[in-house]
């Protein structure tokens, strides 16, 4: 299967199987007006099957997100036509603003103008909790 | 952002340590610590009802020759309007010196803390998280048994939504050779995080039983907690669970000698009036214990931001 290549834009590749959607719904690439391809299940030598995710546009990427999604992701940037930077991409330490607590009885649930803040509390598990509430997110 | 105290962990071992030692010393000597904080007023902002521990924070204050503003009922108070936490902070840090904020969601208290320009204390914030409560803990445990450390303390009760016992836990998992029995009904149990991120990331020794009876010779503490009708959303599951565990002088036969029975009050029927005289009993010492330690934090707390 091909997909043509991007001249300009972000691939983020190494994206665990199946984790490909979740990130394109977070990073919110339904809503662009570009070309967007996401192609799962992907052979990989290293990792057996993987997906990418093409964004034939260089628009800046929430590198904070796809750590929280998947810490192993790298993230390709195409500029001519030509890859000019390969990110590796780490867990970060708090996520602002990037998911949202589900806790009914947490603050932010509501103190409308008030940030969901997540910090990582345990890097080994992926853990990451509310800076209010404690609660686990999602 | 001035120095709060939203959660126990806020508190270093040395802070623990200082605020004990503190409170051991207003116990002694409570003239020289009457008038320390005249002038300065404390403001109890209290979103959800709770009398004892309001009341304590004012002694408190009272007892440091201090003055105290009370917000008692959110139904008057400008929450009711729909004022932020934020802005209720900022608007109270223009009146007093010091904040205690009791308020029913998770976190209310942190959100306090990053707008206030003066000191809050976290009196409660939902089922999260009662610092102060835990600080009444220590010193009754400092008073009955001299230590920290070298402990088997058995917490019974709602180890699920019991925010003392998380808070306990916490605070106790610090110091040497401190092991914990943890009886509850099966519904009820300390939750995982609990255990994954603090019982066994520091190694510490535990079981869990159901069984109180069975567990009971062995322990030197035992903490009894309620289960609290607010924190269920089945009254069903509430009524199933509420009187798992009820202590009689029966069950205590086989209890040390000089077992120490703590409980962060109020109790309804978990323990048997008929132990109130046993001298194992420090359930109202605890309350008064919890005064000082207030006291030591108001003192601790006004000094680091600079107002003393």
């Amino acid at each position: 299967m091909n997909i043509d290549s991007i001249h300009n834009g972000v691939v983020i590749d190494h994206i665990s199987a199946g984790r490909g959607m979740r990130l394109y719904e977070l990073l919110g690439l339904g809503e662009l007006d570009v070309s967007v391809a996401i192609i799962k299940n992907v052979v990989s030598k290293k990792m057996g099957k993987k997906d990418i995710i093409k964004i034939d546009a260089d628009l800046p990427v929430d590198f904070d997100l796809i750590g929280y999604v998947d810490p192993g992701a790298t993230v390709n940037i195409i500029r001519d036509g030509k890859l000019v930077e390969k990110l590796d991409i780490d867990m970060p330490e708090r996520l602002v603003g990037v998911i949202k607590c589900k806790n009914p009885r947490c603050i932010t649930s509501t103190e409308q103008e008030l940030e969901h803040v997540f910090k990582l509390t345990d890097r080994k598990n992926k853990v990451y909790r509310c800076v209010y509430c404690e609660t686990k997110a999602p | 952002m001035v120095r709060s105290l939203i959660d126990i962990t806020d508190l270093s071992t040395e802070e623990l340590e200082q605020l004990t030692n503190t409170a051991l010393d207003i116990i002694e000597h409570p003239a020289d610590y009457a008038h320390l904080c005249a002038g300065k007023k404390l403001a109890t902002l209290f979103f959800e009802p709770s009398t004892r521990t309001r009341l304590s924070f004012e002694a408190a204050m009272y007892e440091l020759g201090g003055n105290v503003l009370s917000v008692t009922d959110a139904a008057s108070s400008s929450a009711a309007k729909g004022e932020s936490v934020a802005d209720t902070a900022k608007v109270i840090s223009c009146y007093a010196d010091i904040i205690a904020m009791r308020h029913p969601k998770e976190g209310a208290a942190l959100v306090a803390a990053m707008n206030a320009s003066i000191p809050v204390i976290n009196a409660g914030d939902g089922g999260h998280c009662h610092p102060t409560q835990t600080l009444a803990d220590l010193l009754t445990i400092r008073r009955e048994k001299g230590r920290y450390s070298d402990l088997t303390v058995g917490l019974c009760g709602d180890l699920k939504f019991g925010r003392t016992v998380h808070s306990l836990i916490n605070a106790l998992a610090r110091y040497e050779n401190v092991r914990f029995v943890l009886i509850s009904p099966e519904e009820l149990k300390v939750p995982s995080y609990v255990k994954k991120e603090v019982l066994q990331k520091q190694g510490l020794s535990y079981v869990q039983t159901t069984d109180l009876e069975a567990a009971m010779p062995e322990l030197d503490i035992l903490y009894m907690t309620r289960v609290q009708r607010e924190r269920f959303f089945n009254e069903e599951d509430y009524l199933r669970l509420k009187d798992s565990y009820i202590l009689t002088p029966d069950k205590l036969r086989s209890a040390k000698k000089d077992l120490s029975i703590l409980h962060p009050l109020p109790r309804v029927n978990e323990i048997s009036v008929a132990i109130d005289s046993d001298p194992r009993a420090c359930y109202f010492k605890q309350v008064s214990n919890g005064k000082y330690m207030r006291m030591a934090l108001i003192l601790k707390l006004l000094k680091e931001a600079g107002t003393l």
